[in-house]
This record gives structure tokens, C-alpha cells and sequence, in this order.
């Protein structure tokens, strides 16, 4: 019952929290760029201007696959809020993302290809660490399942700073965040024209900003569980620790210019292989 | 128990079909034949299955009295090596003509003046025998009925190559009844008798064009495979030396007690098994092999062959848990999935992007009958399992393609959904089964890197988290191909594909995704007891209710893209046109150029050849794997010697 | 009736002019005008705008060009002619090339006038246009309850 509680709270809240973060994200941007910067429920008003829109679209199956992208999208963040494994969430966040590069790749069109060719590169270049992390969390606490991890007595972060970085690194590529925003860029930024979403208008790319409202919750969701457990305490370090994240992001996002792919390939493989790779023989040798 | 006729049944008959087809001219009472004896063939597997469970599913050595048997092998076996230094003298290859004398002279030696144990059993029907007889004749069987069609097109659109179809039958149901041979003898010398089978078998189709490269290709196969049957020989030879016997299960026994006499034979045929399964640095053979007509080369990399050195390695396993053959093991097949899986990602042929995965997916087996313990074999088992199905699927398909589409290449498969709808919806079942969530493949990944992580095997961890995301780079870029819309709506292509083929496809198919729902099931019902008998004890990797859960995705993920379809179907929309700066010209497949004339789009995937490339890669890791191999060889046998 | 009229997304293309105008339109977007207050955001694919603001002139090779950009706008969508040369030509309008105004092919609603128009007269224009916008997705709204539209 809590569980479905806890589900059904993600499939409601989750886009209006994701929306809000994007809401307070370029309000903060616009404060360090010495602007006023767009009102907190801007984007809600995009969202819903676009949905008002005509409908439009280069290739009528972009729809039904973004559509697929989304379900799948909100598919694992309730099971990671419902507490399943988390592994498995990832893989079929993993599923999702493929969905997405089907989706632009479909159009046959110049620059959402290119978007989705280095949208497969970010994909390749983030799963490791992201693999890693979960690897990290079956050794701390000898389960893959989200429910016991976050009810159990230890605090993760505490034997996992490594896993931490890496995942904190990886996590600049999956929001889509200078200087890794290779495949497609957030507003003020401009790369490829739109990148992956280039083809999509109107409701198309309503339903991709949702889904990403969705993913995003769902990746602060993982934050969190690095320092949620037993006590009740450990949610408001975990909103605290979710808050620093962010933050952290927004501001590597309006002090770094851009990457080539292969820096960015390199430089993330590196982090993780050092951060990830020196905690996980850390951890084996505790384990063994 | 005395016999089961069904066993020689399974094994000579295929050879009384080859003989058969080779003497008939007509075309179409060959395919008949070649039907009847496929089905048949499928139908002795299912009967040999349930013959096998209501005597009690238990493990049963069967056969004792073969002197005759030997006898006839013993001459057959001169003959093969009578064959082959005849080809490797008519093509000037003299040197390889001695990986053939050695080791049968080895052999016959073995045979004829070591003292053995007489009256040991040489057949042995297990869980792990029947699985893989299964494979063999559910996937060989539906190769070969492919192969009636496939030939006809390929001989069409490859007018310069001779004829020589009765051969090439022959040949495709040899290597059948060798493989039965090979995955039921208990015998080590019928096992290596079967071994040589395989590979003389696998010689002759991949020089089946007799072009130049297709000569090239074979032989390095032939020198690879020979050298593999060298260290089986010597491995053998070791074996009965010390101990008299020549049971296999008897060499597994001795391993697992951890006595000295077993480590030497074990090392060598578990590098013998290197051999077959493509591994680096012997993974060159497989990729020439390509040259050969597409049935063959499904063969090849699905169900026999390279599954024959995974299944002696299986089989080895027991025996080479936590010993340094066993981390030599693993260690040479995560790197080999990690570096082929990579150079996968540069290549463009379709048919070479499958035979680098192949190897890839070859890899991870390998390492995980390398770190022997009961949840890498479960992961194993099932990865063989799914990579059967499915990388026979997607050969067949390719070659399909390539007689309608005159091509292989990936890039010319951009908007296959458009020109050749069946065979693009095939070949995208094939490539979800090979990496996507949920599928099948997936889980047997996840259960090997879980199992990996339990043996504290870091190395593999790390080879399984970064190889599972370039594996999943070339695979993605290929299914996104496949979707585009088309550049080309001008030139129509004609499916040319045979009923038969479609056939064989569509049970492909049907059968990955049955499997893929019918996991937990598969799990409890076969690969548990499959286990057991190996270790002793079993349960599964990832527990029953994951596994549900999982079978409770896969309808999602197959209902989702399902409903959102009908969903989408009557969303009124307005067609735009794409976005190319305003210079689109009439319907996304031209634009206008600096000269104000238009001209066509074109579309490519990444590949980076010159930084990832077979050439830039291949030969560091063939080194990397060589010296790991020779490094720990000479640690292990001057272990035991000293 | 949804309120559109927060979130107007720019499509700006710079035609034959000498750039002063482009370099304006971008003015309006730093931190000095800070047009994101209002939601204006510029974006480069038509796909995803409401507004086309159009400065420079219209000639033979750039009018198909635009007639596309603004034919890839879905509905509704408002235009704006930013500086004289938009409007009419302006000081190339006798030049053998120059078709003109925007207004040569694609339907223009607001002109501002100016060479180069200053920033304030930019967001002025745009502050009118997004009005229009919004209007016209009332209109569009109506259309498509009654089930004429879409």
C-alpha cells in the first residue's frame, strides 16, 4: 500500500517538482548572469503554451515513439520510488533513452541526427559510472533493492565518496548541462541548432520537456539514496545534499563553455575509472 | 544403461543426408530431402529430450563396448588428415599440414599403444549435452531450411561464384552431425575426433567462393582451429599418460580434487577452447569467415562451432574455478568483450558489426566459464542461450537483405522499415534481443556482472560496466538506421526473399521473444537442475521475483510502444517539412547547394575507424591477449612441473 | 483560453542588411534588456517558435528561405519586421536583388521601424506581438473546440 502510495505520489508530483527545479534552475542562472531572469512558473507556461500549439510534425511516428519515451521515463522513476531494484530502473531508463534517440533519428533530418549520434555517444560515455554506482550500493549494503537500501542503518555516502563523484559527474551529462550538453542544449545555450530535438514543435516537445520533468526526479531521487536511511533525519540531509547537487550543476553550467565529445568521453571515463574504480576496489577489499 | 539408438541416430544421420544430398543432381528433391531431414533432425532433438527426461532426467553414461566404432573413427580420422595435407599442399600452405599430422599421430599413438582403461562409457547425456543438442539441431536445422532459399538468391546475385550447392549441403550437415558428436561424447579421443570434424568442416565452407580472399580466410581458420585440436591432442595425450583414462568427466573429477595431473590437460583444452570460440588472439578467423555465403556463417557463429569451444569450457568449469586457468580465462575473455565490442563500434558492413559482437558476446561467456562458480554458469548458460537465437536471427537476416538490397552495409540500410519492412522488423527483434532492456541478453548481463561482483572479481566488473555501454553504441546506432526515414523513395527494391527463409525467421522470432516470457520458467525448470548437476547445488542468480517482475516489464515495454501506437494513429497532424535552414527542397531528401542546385541528403552514423578501427586496435589486442595467454601458461605448467 | 502570452519562443533570421539590426535583436536578449523577464526566449528552429522577427531586406535567394521558416512555424505564430529595411527595403530597396520588405512573402503584423532599431523599440515591437500571439491562440483555441482546426 505505502508503496503504491509512494508511486502513485511520484506519477503526480514528479512534474510539477521537476518543473519547479527547471523554474528556480534559470531563475538562479539568470541571478548569476545578473539578470531578473523569467518568473518561477515559466516553465509551466512553456509546457502549456506548447501544448496549445497546432499540432505539428516532421515524421508522423516522432510521436508515438516520444510518447513511448515518456511512459518509459515515468515507468522507472515509479519503480524506483516504488522500491524495486535499482538496477533495473536504470536499465530501462536506459530503454527509455533509446526510445528518444529513435525518436529524433526517425526524421532523417541533418541536425537531430547529429544530436542523436552524440546522444548515443553521452549514453555510452555515462553508463559505466551509472553501473558503477549501483555496483557501490549492492556492496555498502549487500542488496540492489531501493527500499532496503534506503531503510537500512548505514550512511552511504560516507563509504561511497567515489561512486558520489562520479555519479555527480555523469549526472551533468544527463541533465543536459554545459559543458556536456553535446546533444541537444537548454535554452539560453545553442548547439547543433536544437540538437536531438531540433524536429520537435508544439506537443512533441511538450511531451520531451515532461519526460525530462520526470527524469530529472528520478535522478535526485538517486542523490538522495545516498544518504537516506533509517533515521528520519536523513531526508532533510538528503533534500539538503539534493539542493547542493543542483546547485552545483547549475553553476558548472554558467561557468564552463562547452566540450567536444571526445574531451568529454575521456575526461568522464577517467573520473570514473579514478573515483568509482578506487572505491570499488576500496569496498572489495572490505567486502572480501 | 546400454544405448538410446536415438544417438547414433542423431549423429550419423546428418552425415547419411550430406553423403545423400552430395549424390543427387536435382534441385528440388534436394531441398525436399533437406527439409525432411532438417525437420527430422528437430523432431530426434525433442524426442531424445523427453526419452531423456522420463528416464529420469538424471545424467546417464551410455555406450561401452565401441571397438569397432573406434576403429571406424581412427580411419576416418586419417582420412580428414589425408584431406587436409593434400589442400594445404595443392595451396602451398605446407607448414599448416603438420598442425594436422601431429595431432593425429598423437591420436592414433593414443590409440593404439597407451594403456587405458577399457570399458568406460562414451557417451554422456546431461542437461548441459541435451541444451546443447537442442541448440544445435533447433538453430542448425532452421539454418539449413534458410539455406535451401538463401542459395537460390545468392547464386543469383552472385553470378561469378560457381555452383556448387550439393557441397555446400553436404558440408552444412557434416558440421551438424560432427556437432552432435562433439557435445555428446564422453570419450575425450571421440571428442577430439568430432573437434577435427568441426573444423575441417568449417574450412572447407568458408573457402566454399574459392576466391583468393575465401582461400585466405579458410585457411587461417583451418591453421587456428588445427592449432586448437594440437593443444586438445597434447592436453589428451597428457591426461592418459598420468592417469589410463580417457573420460572426460573423469579429467572434470580429478580438476575439482585440484590434483596436480588434471592442471596441464585442463590449461590446454581450455585454450583449445580459446580457439573455437574466437578469442583473442585467435579471434581473426572468425571475422574472415565472413567471406562465406551467409548460412554458413550463421552456422558458424550461432549454433555450432564457436558454441563448441564455449560448451567444453562449460563443461571445464568446475574444474577451473578459482585457479589461475581459470583467471587466465576470464581474463583473456573480459578483455576480448571489452576490445571487440569497441571495434564493433567502427565498423559499417553489417555482417562484420555481427561477427565482432559475436566475439564480444563470446567474451563474456568465456569469462564466466572462466570464473567457474555457479552464478557466472547460470549467466553463461543463459547468454548462450539468447546469443544462439538471436545472432542467428539477425545472420539470416542480414543475408536476406543483402540478396535484395545488393548491399550489407548499414548505411545503405538507412529507412529499411520503408524498402523491406519484414526483414527490418526482424532484424530489429534480433538486435532488442542482443542489448536491450528487458530482453533476454540483458539479464543474462546483469546476472553475469552481479555474479562477477559476488566473486569479487573487480576486473570483470569493470569489463562488463564499460563493455555493456559500447556494446550498446553500435547496436542503438544500427536499430536507428534501420527506422530513418529513406533517402531513397525513388528506387524500389524488391523483397526477394524466399518463403522458407521467412519461415526460419519468423520461428526465430517467435522463439526469442517465447524465451524472453518464459525466463523464470527456463530458469527453475532446466538451468537450476543443469547447475546442480555441475556444482552440486543451485538457485538462481537473480531471485524468482526479479525474474517476474522482469517478464512483467517486457509486457510493458512490448504493450507500451503498442497502445502509444494506437494512441498516435488518429492524432491529427500537420506534415512540416525538416529543418535545414530554410534550403529544404521539396521533401527532406534534397536541399539547395552554394550553387542553387539541389542535391541530395545523406545521412551517417559515427564510426571512427582511424581512432577505433579494426586495424588500429586488432593487433595491440591480439599481443595483450597473447602475452596474458603465453605469461600464464608458463606460470601454470612451471607450477605444476616444479 | 490559455494564457500564451508568457511564454512568446523568437525565430530570428537576418536577411540582406548590414547586421545592425541582427546585432540589436541579440542586444535585447543580455542582461541589460533581459527580454527572458517576459519568457522571450530566442531560439534557432522554427519548429519550436511563435514569433519570427525578420531584419534585413528580402532578395531573390533569401525569400524562398524565409517563406520555409515560416511555413515550418506551427500555428499561430506572429510576425514581426524588425528596422526599416524589413519593413521596406530600406536603403538597398533600389539594389537589383532586393525584392523588398518582409512583408514581399510572408504576412507581417508588427513593423518597427529604425535603422537600427534601438532595443527598446525591439521589445516594444515584441511586447505588441506577443498580444497578437495571444489573441490568435484564442482564435486558434475557438477553432479547434469547435473541431474546424488543428
Amino acid at each position: 500500500m505505502n508503496m503504491m502510495m509512494r508511486v502513485a505520489a511520484y506519477i503526480v508530483l514528479a512534474p510539477i517538482v521537476g518543473g519547479l527545479l527547471q523554474g528556480i534552475d534559470r531563475k538562479i542562472s539568470a541571478r548569476m548572469q545578473r539578470r531578473v531572469g523569467p518568473p518561477l512558473l515559466q516553465p509551466f507556461y512553456d509546457v502549456i503554451k506548447l501544448l496549445k500549439k497546432q499540432a505539428i510534425t516532421v515524421s508522423t511516428s516522432q510521436t508515438f515513439f516520444l510518447l513511448t519515451y515518456l511512459i518509459m521515463m515515468v515507468l522507472t522513476g515509479a519503480m524506483f520510488y516504488g522500491g524495486t531494484d535499482i538496477l533495473m530502473c536504470f536499465f530501462v531508463m536506459s530503454t527509455a533513452a533509446t526510445f528518444l534517440y529513435f525518436a529524433s533519428v526517425v526524421t532523417s533530418s541533418p541536425y537531430a541526427t547529429i544530436g542523436s549520434n552524440r546522444e548515443l555517444i553521452q549514453m555510452m560515455t555515462y553508463e559505466p559510472a551509472v553501473l558503477l554506482a549501483c555496483v557501490g550500493f549492492y556492496l555498502v549494503e549487500g542488496t540492489f533493492n531501493v527500499e532496503e537500501i534506503a531503510i537500512s542503518d548505514k550512511l552511504d555516502l560516507a563509504l561511497m565518496p567515489g561512486f558520489f563523484i562520479a555519479f555527480v559527474f555523469i549526472l551533468t551529462i544527463k541533465m543536459r548541462k554545459s559543458p556536456f550538453d553535446l546533444s541537444t542544449s537548454h535554452h539560453m545555450h545553442q548547439e547543433i541548432v536544437k540538437g536531438i530535438t531540433t524536429e520537435m514543435g508544439a506537443q512533441n516537445l511538450a511531451l520531451f520537456q515532461i519526460s525530462e520533468w520526470y527524469e530529472n526526479v528520478f535522478l535526485m531521487g538517486v542523490v538522495g539514496l545516498y544518504v537516506v536511511n533509517s533515521s528520519p533525519l536523513s531526508v532533510i540531509a538528503a533534500l539538503i545534499l539534493i539542493a547542493a547537487v543542483y546547485f552545483l550543476e547549475i553553476l558548472i553550467d554558467n561557468t564552463s563553455a562547452r566540450m567536444k565529445w571526445e574531451s568529454m568521453l575521456k575526461i568522464t571515463w577517467i573520473v570514473t575509472l579514478l573515483s568509482a574504480g578506487v572505491n570499488l576496489l576500496a569496498l572489495m577489499l572490505i567486502h572480501i | 544403461m546400454t544405448g538410446l539408438p536415438l544417438i547414433p541416430f542423431l549423429i550419423l544421420f546428418p552425415f547419411c543426408v550430406g553423403a545423400t544430398l552430395f549424390c543427387i543432381q536435382n534441385m528440388e528433391v534436394r531441398k525436399v530431402i533437406a527439409y525432411v531431414s532438417s525437420s527430422l533432425i528437430i523432431l530426434a532433438d525433442f524426442i531424445l529430450l523427453f526419452a531423456w527426461l522420463a528416464m529420469g532426467a538424471r545424467p546417464v553414461t551410455m555406450y561401452f563396448e565401441t571397438a569397432f566404432v573406434d576403429r571406424v573413427m581412427l580411419a576416418a580420422e586419417l582420412g580428414l588428415m589425408v584431406l587436409v595435407v593434400f589442400l594445404c599442399f595443392k595451396y602451398r600452405k605446407y607448414w599448416i599440414s603438420l598442425l594436422s599430422i601431429i595431432p593425429t599421430c598423437m591420436i592414433l599413438w593414443i590409440e593404439l599403444y597407451v594403456p587405458k582403461a577399457e570399458g568406460g562409457g562414451k557417451i554422456y547425456l546431461d542437461h548441459l549435452s541435451i541444451l546443447m543438442c537442442l541448440i544445435v539441431g533447433i538453430i542448425g536445422g532452421l539454418i539449413i531450411v534458410y539455406g535451401a532459399g538463401y542459395m537460390d538468391g545468392y547464386h543469383q546475385h552472385r553470378s561469378d561464384v560457381p555452383d556448387r550447392r550439393r557441397y555446400f549441403f553436404m558440408l552444412l550437415f557434416f558440421f551438424l552431425g560432427a556437432m552432435f558428436g562433439f557435445v555428446l561424447s564422453e570419450s575425450l579421443l571421440w571428442i577430439d575426433f568430432f573437434w577435427e570434424c568441426t573444423s575441417i568442416c568449417s574450412f572447407l565452407l568458408i573457402g566454399y567462393t574459392r576466391e583468393p580472399e575465401a582461400i585466405n580466410n579458410s585457411f587461417r581458420a583451418l591453421w587456428m582451429n588445427l592449432f586448437g585440436g594440437l593443444c586438445l591432442a597434447i592436453g589428451i595425450w597428457q591426461f592418459v599418460t598420468h592417469t589410463g583414462s580417457v573420460s572426460l568427466h573423469e579429467l572434470i573429477a580429478v580438476g575439482v580434487a585440484g590434483r596436480a595431473v588434471a592442471v596441464i590437460p585442463v590449461v590446454l583444452i581450455a585454450v583449445a577452447a580459446l580457439t573455437k570460440s574466437a578469442q583473442l588472439p585467435f579471434s581473426t578467423w572468425l571475422i574472415g569467415a565472413m567471406v562465406a555465403p551467409t548460412p554458413s556463417s550463421a552456422l558458424l557463429h550461432s549454433a555450432t562451432m564457436v558454441k563448441a569451444g564455449i560448451y567444453i569450457l562449460f563443461r571445464l568449469a568446475p574444474a577451473m574455478q578459482g585457479t589461475l586457468t581459470g583467471m587466465m580465462i576470464s581474463l583473456i575473455g573480459g578483455f576480448t568483450f571489452i576490445i571487440t565490442s569497441i571495434m564493433a563500434i567502427a565498423q559499417s558492413d553489417g555482417k562484420k558489426v555481427l561477427a565482432f559482437s559475436t566475439i564480444s558476446n563470446l567474451g563474456l561467456m568465456v569469462a564466466c566459464a572462466g570464473m567457474g562458480r555457479m552464478e557466472t554458469i547460470w549467466a553463461g548458460v543463459f547468454l548462450m542461450i539468447f546469443h544462439a537465437i538471436s545472432k542467428s536471427l539477425l545472420f539470416q537476416d542480414v543475408g536476406a537483405t543483402e540478396n535484395s538490397l545488393h548491399s550489407r552495409d548499414i548505411e545503405d540500410m538507412h529507412g529499411l522499415l520503408y524498402i523491406l519492412p519484414k526483414l527490418a522488423i526482424f532484424m530489429f527483434i534480433g538486435i532488442a534481443g542482443m542489448f536491450l532492456a528487458p530482453f533476454g541478453m540483458l539479464i543474462a548481463k546483469w546476472s553475469a556482472f552481479k555474479a562477477s561482483v559476488d566473486s569479487g572479481n573487480v576486473m570483470m566488473v569493470f569489463f562488463i560496466a564499460f563493455g555493456s555501454a559500447t556494446t550498446s553504441l553500435y547496436w542503438t546506432k544500427w536499430m536507428g538506421k534501420l527506422i530513418s526515414q529513406s533517402h531513397i523513395r525513388e528506387k524500389k527494391f524488391e523483397d526477394i526473399t524466399k518463403r522458407n527463409e521467412m519461415i526460419s525467421l519468423s520461428i526465430h522470432a517467435a522463439l526469442m521473444i517465447l524465451l524472453c516470457l518464459l525466463f523464470p520458467l527456463l530458469s527453475r525448470v532446466y538451468v537450476n537442475p543443469l547447475l546442480t548437476e555441475m556444482f552440486g547445488a543451485a538457485h538462481d542468480v537473480l531471485p524468482q521475483s526479479v525474474l517476474y517482475v522482469l517478464v512483467l516489464i517486457i509486457i510493458i515495454v512490448l504493450a507500451v510502444p503498442v497502445i502509444s501506437y494506437n494512441y498516435v494513429k488518429n492524432y491529427r497532424t500537420n506534415r512540416k517539412l525538416s529543418y535545414m535552414n530554410g534550403i529544404n527542397e521539396g521533401d527532406n531528401r534534397f536541399f539547395i547547394d552554394s550553387f542553387g542546385d539541389p542535391k541530395r541528403l545523406w545521412l551517417s552514423n559515427y564510426y571512427f575507424p582511424g581512432r577505433i578501427g579494426q586495424r588500429k586496435l586488432m593487433v595491440p589486442g591480439q599481443l595483450f591477449a597473447m602475452t596474458i595467454l603465453i605469461v600464464m601458461m608458463i606460470m601454470i605448467i612451471g607450477g605444476v612441473v616444479a | 483560453m490559455a494564457n500564451v502570452k508568457r511564454s512568446p519562443w523568437l525565430l530570428h533570421y537576418d536577411g540582406s542588411s548590414c547586421n545592425g539590426c541582427d546585432i540589436e535583436v541579440l542586444a535585447c536578449l543580455t542582461p541589460v534588456y533581459d527580454a527572458e523577464r517576459f519568457g522571450v526566449m530566442n531560439t534557432g528552429d522554427p519548429m519550436q517558435a511563435d514569433i519570427l522577427l525578420v531584419t534585413g531586406g528580402i532578395n531573390s535567394q533569401n525569400a524562398s528561405v524565409v517563406r520555409q521558416l515560416y511555413d515550418q512555424m506551427p500555428r499561430p505564430k506572429v510576425v514581426v519586421a524588425v528596422g526599416v529595411c524589413a519593413c521596406t527595403g530600406g536603403i538597398f530597396k533600389d539594389c537589383y536583388n532586393i525584392l523588398g520588405g518582409a512583408d514581399k512573402v510572408v504576412p507581417v503584423d508588427i513593423y518597427v521601424p529604425g535603422c537600427a532599431a534601438r532595443p527598446q523599440s525591439i521589445i516594444d515591437g515584441i511586447v505588441q506581438a506577443v498580444e497578437l500571439f495571444q489573441k490568435r491562440s484564442d482564435e486558434h483555441d475557438a477553432l479547434v473546440q469547435s473541431g474546424k482546426g488543428m
